[in-house]
Formats: C-alpha cells, sequence, structure tokens
C-alpha cells in the first residue's frame, strides 16, 4: 500500500506529511501535527467533536481521509486565536457559559465561527440549525446560543 | 476506528477514474462525499482494496435548468443544494428534503451523486427523483447511459450501475405549471434515518384535477418505494381529502419495513401512511389546488 506525501495549510502554516490511504483527517491533526485540540468523540461521525473548518467549511474530521485533504486550508481550534487575542466565539464561550465539561468545544467553536463568517447576524432558530451535527451533553445548549449571540454582537 | 488498509486514487479525469475502476473490477469502489462509505469502511462493514475519490473530477458540480431538464451534477455537495436559490424558489420537495438530510456538518461534503447511487433505502434522495420522475446518468467505459429513478434500486445498496460505471448526474424534468412538491420525513432526531418518509410531486390540469403524480417512500423496504398504484389512484381525479386519504392508504399498503429501534413494522407502516397523507396535502397546496 503506497503512501501518499500531502501537503495542508493549517493554521496558516503549511505542513507536510506522509500519510497512509486510511489515515484519518483527525489522526492527521491530533498524532502526526500534535494538535490535541481536536477531540474525538464518537468516532462515528454523529457528535462533531473533531469539527475542523475545511476550506471554509466545518466538517467531521473523523470522517475525512487526510489524504483527501490534500491541498486544503484546514483551521483547527489552535487557529481562531490571533495573535493572544481570543476569537469572539472564544471569548462569548467564556463570557457566557458556554460549556462545562469543554469536551464538544473545539468543535462547537469550529462550527460557530464557520457561521459568523457566513452570517453575521443568525437568529437563535439558525444558530442551532447550525450547530445540530454538534452534541453537547452538559449545557443543554442554552448558553451556547447565547455565546454565539454574544460573538455575533462583537463581530459586528 | 481505522478501516481495513487500501489504495487511494485521485483521477484528475472521469475517464481516468473508469479505468481504475475497469482495472481494479469488484475490488474498486467510487469516494464521492464520503459521508456513508467511509463510516462503512471504519467500522469494517465493507472493505475495498481500492478507493476511487472522484472529489476533484472536473465537471461532476453543478446545478442548472437546461433543455428542460434540472441538471444536478454528482458531486454537488447538499450544502451547495441547500443554499441554492434555484431549489429553493422552483424544487420545495428538495428543499424540503435537503435540511432533514444527516447534519449541517456532513452535508458540507455529502453529494447528490452518493445519496442516490449508494443504494441505502435510508438515503433520502431516491424517493424524491422516483417522485419527481429523474433520470440518472452514468457513465461507463462504453460511454454514457440514462437510468430513469424507479428502475434503477434492484436490492440492499444494489443499483442498476455496473461495476465500472460511475453516475455522474440527475437529470429532473422541468415541473410545468400547477406543479408542487413536498417531502415529509420523521425521525427521532438530528442525523438519524427516517422512522418513514414519503416523497410526492404532482402536476394538477387545467381544472385542478391531477394529470400527473409521483410518490415514493424512503426506508419502506430494502428498496426506495415506488408507489405507483396510489399515484396511479390519483391521476384524473380533483384531490380532495376522500382521494388524498385513499392514495396514503395504498402506498402505505405496499411498504416493507423492517423492525428496529424505530419502531415495529404496524408503527412503521402507519407512519408511512401519516407522512404520505401530509406530502400529499402540501403537495396539493403548493400545486395551486385546494
Amino acid at each position: 500500500m503506497a503512501k501518499h506525501k500531502i501537503s495542508v495549510t493549517i493554521n496558516g502554516a503549511v505542513r507536510e506529511a506522509e500519510v497512509e490511504s486510511r489515515l484519518l483527517l483527525v489522526h492527521l491533526i491530533r498524532e502526526d501535527f500534535r494538535m490535541t485540540g481536536t477531540h474525538i468523540g464518537c468516532d462515528t461521525s454523529h457528535c462533531g467533536a473533531c469539527t475542523v473548518v475545511l476550506d471554509g467549511n466545518p466538517v467531521k474530521s473523523c470522517t475525512v481521509l487526510a489524504v483527501q485533504a490534500d491541498g486544503a486550508k484546514i483551521t483547527t481550534v489552535e487557529g481562531l486565536e490571533q495573535g493572544g487575542k481570543l476569537h469572539p466565539v472564544q471569548e462569548g464561550f467564556t463570557e457566557k457559559h458556554g460549556l462545562q465539561c469543554g469536551f464538544c468545544t473545539p468543535g462547537m467553536l469550529m462550527t460557530t465561527s464557520a457561521l459568523l463568517e457566513r452570517n453575521k447576524n443568525p437568529s437563535e432558530q439558525e444558530i442551532r440549525e447550525a450547530i445540530a451535527g454538534n452534541l453537547c451533553r452538559c449545557t443543554g445548549y442554552v448558553n451556547i446560543v447565547k455565546a454565539v449571540q454574544y460573538a455575533a454582537e462583537k463581530m459586528r | 476506528m481505522i478501516p481495513a488498509a487500501f489504495d487511494y486514487h485521485r483521477p484528475g479525469t472521469l475517464d481516468e477514474a473508469l479505468k481504475l475502476l475497469t482495472s481494479h473490477g469488484d475490488q474498486a469502489k467510487v469516494l464521492s462525499g464520503g459521508m456513508s462509505l467511509l463510516p462503512m469502511l471504519k467500522l469494517r462493514l465493507a472493505s475495498f482494496a481500492h478507493l476511487v475519490d472522484i472529489g476533484r473530477v472536473p465537471g461532476l458540480d453543478f446545478i442548472k435548468e437546461e433543455g428542460g431538464s434540472l441538471r444536478i451534477g454528482a458531486m454537488t455537495r447538499q450544502s451547495t443544494l441547500e443554499r441554492s436559490d434555484l431549489i429553493r424558489t422552483k424544487y420545495p420537495i428538495l428543499a424540503d428534503a435537503v435540511p432533514l438530510i444527516a447534519d449541517p456538518l456532513v452535508r458540507n461534503r455529502g453529494t447528490v451523486g452518493g445519496n442516490v447511487a449508494n443504494g441505502d433505502p435510508g438515503n433520502d434522495q431516491p424517493a424524491i427523483m422516483i417522485a419527481l420522475g429523474a433520470t440518472f446518468v452514468a457513465k461507463g467505459p462504453k460511454g454514457e447511459r440514462s437510468v430513469p429513478a424507479n428502475q434503477f434500486y434492484k436490492g440492499l445498496y444494489e443499483t442498476a450501475l455496473a461495476r465500472n460505471e460511475i453516475l455522474t448526474e440527475v437529470r429532473i424534468p422541468v415541473p410545468p405549471a400547477r406543479s408542487g412538491g413536498a417531502y415529509a420525513k420523521l425521525k427521532r432526531k438530528t442525523g438519524d434515518f427516517a422512522v418513514a418518509a414519503a416523497a410526492v410531486q404532482l402536476t394538477l390540469d387545467a381544472k385542478g384535477a391531477v394529470e400527473r403524480a409521483g410518490i415514493a417512500l424512503t426506508n419502506a423496504g430494502l428498496t426506495p418505494l415506488n408507489a405507483a398504484d396510489a399515484a396511479k389512484h390519483l391521476v384524473g381525479k380533483m384531490p380532495d381529502e376522500k382521494t388524498i386519504v385513499e392514495a396514503a392508504k395504498m402506498a402505505a399498503a405496499k411498504s416493507t419495513p423492517s423492525a428496529d429501534v424505530r419502531g415495529s413494522v404496524e408503527y412503521k407502516k402507519e407512519m408511512a401512511r401519516v407522512l404520505t397523507t401530509r406530502a400529499l396535502r402540501k403537495a396539493v397546496q403548493r400545486a395551486g389546488g385546494k
């Protein structure tokens, strides 16, 4: 089984890797690149803990092959903070208590930061629909929605 | 979970992809969005020695009306369909359905071609394409051919596609005036497959009677169910409540769901009836009928 040389731009930096065909993107990120902010939850494409932004779209990185991401731009939770300043969604989750255990949070942050790129002023319904693929077992989502609304306000 | 080892191929053209499929035969599988295939490989429910990724084959990602058809390229992502103004304004049956497929993150990867070509009776778009009277275009080593959606599904994960053919596009006849469609789906939660779901596409004549009807059900047996008898029952009649109720009963009677965590056979058949009724009412209303 041949290995593939791939190159991705992750959080602005070009990284190269030699990967097996079957390597999943989440393992490339966590194990090859040692960025462990992206979590593995269900590993069956339900929970969204592994969400990363791939060429502008939030996707479940447990269900993408690393080799499929060759040439792509990837943003992980490590890439949200810019110059020591938290991204507005990160600030929102802090201010509005958008987490308890924190396991789903990286995925939530990636999905909601991508939402705000596309929709500057999402309604509560639109926020809830956007995070439908990200499961949180602690908060009941109420404070997550508030956190995103906080971030949206901040970004306007 | 890690899939069993395989070789990954990324052809740059459709012809190259077809050559790979031909040379690897049963050992090769087309990878589109991967939202069904990759979980199956990870769970080791399937394994293939070769995956042929058509994700970067040019010319497979489009939504356009042309020559009396709505043409959707096989690599069109569900999220692209969801955001299409053309779909939102002219194809309500698809606009109903797409937001109910999986979840938004999965829809960012999942494709229309994958949804219809996979042959999973739990997928939503096969029934919709049958109701719409769509045709699937497949390309193989000998050229292109068209297969009507209602002749495409042969069994569980079995379709009319040969091993060395690729489904390249879906063609849907542009609905004439006084047409309406709807998709009604019952699911337990986001990301789940349907307990039952019904796709309906109708065209009324000038007097308001049904001129053409397509009705198909999701997860109602081993293949999407083409409820042709129920559709035929409607044709020539005014789509009043009595006729709708009769047609829905006929459609549900043909369904052969299996009992699982989503419910018993009786429950699923009853839900098929209820959802067909709802989809029919909505389709009639959208077609401008009463």
